[in-house]
């Protein structure tokens, strides 16, 4: 059992957890991802690990509530436990020889991004951040990121907060304006990841892409978390869980993964209204 | 009084009824049919069954005891060389090992000596509440790495001579490939559970959630104290055909397929973890994964399930019961055939239907069996032109496993073959001095009782090697 040391609702959708998890607090770095079950039913579900403390020995969660074992997760209070908690999984966010990078986050993505930005500028990068949001309900972290940025733009799809539009506007504009990143780092929703891929590409810029398929055991089992890379023309099937998170993202088939996302859909709408009726009768 | 020719038959549920539940297929010998059954055996002098078992039960010893009505003895002869007495009376495959030598066997059917261990076994978990005890320390520190049947085999051999065994688990409970690869109907989880508790009461720790080669590497696991490390962490990545469609949803490896149903328990009725259940499913591979991923999906409520395999029915790897079992059950046996694609839903006029991306179809070609291949087996070969199409909404498959990357790729000096495999010595020794391995990490999908069979080996060369410290 894994106790929750601390909860904070950063919006009304997304919460931070730190949990208890010395071995793991130890080794996780960023890009990394841990697999934990809420109780002795419940399903496996990896999180990107969003930070950790060492010394403390407790790792740092965020999560949105989109489905049946987040919300019981988001009704545990700081003091209680959760079952199983393991990792560090997957292979961290590669960091060597890259000085300007450019870190795009979107939605509970930033969550994962943050700590890959901190590394970079703890290690003397120059780290750009574009972070963006539906709406200004929805902003998280917007206090971190300045900290670790040496520039910080926010966008919001309404226009609610900041600047109005998508993450790749500003990429874009900073790329034709002759911004040289050595890599550009893209954490989010895969369609935003897609697109980012795209904007960047007339300009030549390298794009790392943090993959969140659906996995089970997250530790090079099961195959479930497959992905299909085009290397040189030819189709490769790669696991997210030990190859990855990150990938290149030239040659992810990001509507393949798309698609597979989307495999039990109709089942988890179903479980997480099961879920919320539940706790609507308690 | 003269022998009876054939074997006793092991009762079972009727095949149209278990098609249908996750209940224990084979309900085991009652006391009168094991003693009955043991009277069958010729008690032979030189014992050729106890060459052809892996981890040398005295076969002959406890089937005496099963004659003389002393079950608990009989019991106590199989747990001295075997940790897992009841997993391996359900799952070993007798016929192509200890009833294979077996004198009587020459000219009658062999004494069904896996269904008399299951029975010893199982009348000791049911009689005897006694614990066991925990041997006098001897001051030594072991980990093993991985909760299957070589870890575990290997963690209770060392625990029986006083080592202090710590075993790590990556996944949340213990057992391996027993409990999220080998189907409840096969082999109910409550007696790996009480093989794992009998290893707790000898003193065993086992700690879950802790993937070695990430959370530790093996390295640390010196730094903490322990002198020797056993590495049985199993086989790793499934394999896929490479062939177009692969990744349309309703695709699944039979590890994924069976650790969602068995380890996740997506088989029950209220399930946290989803599973594509009902509809045709086809299944690709004829090895006992593959026998149990086709009988999950029928319990699962599959309307019709195939087994597609490209060799004949005689070189079906599975164990012969398991290939009978499904039979009986309704198993669609399409031997001779390969698939060369796996067909996908695609609506152009709506690129937002929701069957979009989902599995419609397996193609498949017919084969021919040429000249004898490396492996002895004659080779198939594509007949050209004789491509037809399977309706089925799922795609499992089964066509084997290469080894977990995660301790190879964190552990500096281990050394591994050209398939990923940990090199080992005939002790179960690897390029590191202090460390073991045995089973699927090293041989690639193989059997459980040939991965116990590594795990003794390795927990004997462990003893001899920290002795002599």
């Amino acid at each position: 059992m894994y106790k929750i040391v601390r909860k904070k609702v950063l919006n009304p959708t997304v919460t931070q957890m730190e949990i208890d998890a010395p071995l793991v607090a130890k080794k996780a770095k960023p890009g990394q991802f841990i697999i934990l079950r809420v109780d002795e039913a419940g399903e496996r579900i990896p999180l990107t690990v969003a930070g950790c403390n060492p010394d403390e020995g407790t790792v740092k969660i965020i999560f949105q509530v989109v489905g049946a074992t987040t919300e019981l997760l988001n009704h545990k209070e700081a003091g209680e436990y959760i079952q199983d908690f393991a990792g560090p999984l997957g292979v961290a966010t590669h960091t060597d020889g890259i000085k300007n990078v450019c870190i795009v986050g979107g939605g509970v993505g930033c969550a994962i991004a943050m700590p890959v930005a901190q590394e970079f500028h703890r290690l003397g990068a120059k780290v750009t951040s574009i972070i963006g949001f539906r709406n200004k309900d929805l902003l998280i972290l917007e206090d971190e990121f300045k900290a670790c940025s040496d520039k910080l733009i926010v966008m919001t799809d309404d226009g609610s907060y900041a600047r109005q539009g998508n993450v790749t506007v500003p990429l874009k504009e900073m790329l034709e304006a002759g911004e040289k990143f050595d890599m550009i780092i893209t954490i989010g929703p895969l369609v935003m990841m897609k697109y980012v891929t795209l904007t960047a590409k007339p300009f030549d810029v390298p794009v790392t892409v943090s993959m969140n398929p659906i996995m089970i055991d997250g530790t090079g089992m099961c195959g479930g978390c497959r992905i299909t890379l085009v290397q040189d023309g030819k189709r490769v099937t790669k696991f997210a869980c030990v190859d990855g998170p990150d990938f290149n993202g030239y040659e992810i088939d990001f509507d393949e993964a798309m698609s597979r996302g989307r495999m039990y859909s109709d089942f988890e709408r179903h479980a997480h209204q099961a879920a919320c009726n539940l706790f609507k009768k308690a | 009084m003269a022998i009876n020719p054939k074997k006793h038959e092991m009762p079972t549920q009727e095949p149209q009824v278990r098609a249908h539940n996750f209940n224990e297929v084979a309900l085991g010998y009652t006391a009168q049919i094991a003693v009955e059954e043991a009277k069958r055996c010729l008690n032979c002098k030189n014992k050729p069954c106890v060459s052809g078992c892996p981890v040398n039960v005295n076969i002959p010893d406890f089937i005496t005891k099963i004659k003389e009505g002393d079950f608990e003895g009989a019991y106590s002869v199989i747990n001295k060389t075997s940790s897992l007495p009841a997993v391996c009376g359900r799952v070993c495959p007798q016929e192509t090992q200890c009833e294979s030598k077996c004198t009587l066997g020459i000219k009658f059917e062999p004494v069904g000596i896996g269904r008399l261990e299951r029975f010893a076994a199982d009348w000791h978990n049911e009689h005897t509440k006694d614990k066991a005890q925990i041997p006098p320390s001897n001051g030594h520190r072991v980990a093993v790495v991985g909760s299957g049947p070589s870890g575990l085999t290997c963690a209770g051999d060392l625990a029986k001579k006083g080592y202090k065994v710590t075993v790590y688990e990556a996944l949340h409970t213990a057992g391996g490939v027993l409990v999220y690869g080998i189907p409840e109907f096969r082999l109910p989880k409550a007696i790996v559970a009480k093989e794992v508790e009998t290893l707790k009461e000898l003193g065993v720790d086992i700690e879950p959630n802790v993937i070695i080669g990430k959370t530790l590497t093996i390295d640390e696991l010196f730094e903490m104290g322990y002198e020797a490390v056993f590495v049985g962490s199993g086989a790793g990545l499934p394999n896929f055909m490479n062939i177009p469609g692969e990744a349309y949803k309703g695709v699944y490896s039979a590890n994924e397929f069976l650790t969602r149903s068995n380890l996740m328990k997506a088989y029950l009725d209220d399930p946290q973890t989803p599973i594509m259940k009902g509809g045709k499913v086809a299944v690709v591979g004829g090895g006992n994964v593959a026998m149990d991923a086709a009988r999950t999906a029928l319990r699962l409520g599959a309307e019709k399930v195939y087994i597609v395999y490209r060799r004949s029915m005689d070189e079906l790897p599975a164990r012969r019961e398991e290939v009978e079992h499904a039979q009986e059950e309704g198993i669609d046996f399409r031997i001779l055939c390969n698939p060369v694609e796996i067909l996908g839903y695609n609506n152009e006029s709506d690129p937002r239907d929701p069957k979009n991306g989902f599995v419609k179809g397996i193609r498949c070609i017919k084969m021919e069996l040429g000249e004898p291949d490396a492996s002895g087996r004659r080779r198939p070969v594509a007949v050209a032109g004789s491509e037809f199409d399977l309706d089925v909404d799922v795609v499992i498959m089964s066509i084997g496993t290469s080894p977990n990357p995660l301790i190879k790729s964190t552990t500096k000096g281990l050394e591994v073959n050209r398939w990923g495999g940990i090199i080992v010595n005939e002790d179960g020794l690897t390029s590191r001095e202090g460390v073991y391995a045995g089973g699927d990490a090293v041989t690639g999908a193989a059997t459980v009782i040939s991965a116990m069979g590594a795990g003794k080996t390795a927990a004997k060369a462990i003893d001899e090697y920290l002795s002599k410290r």
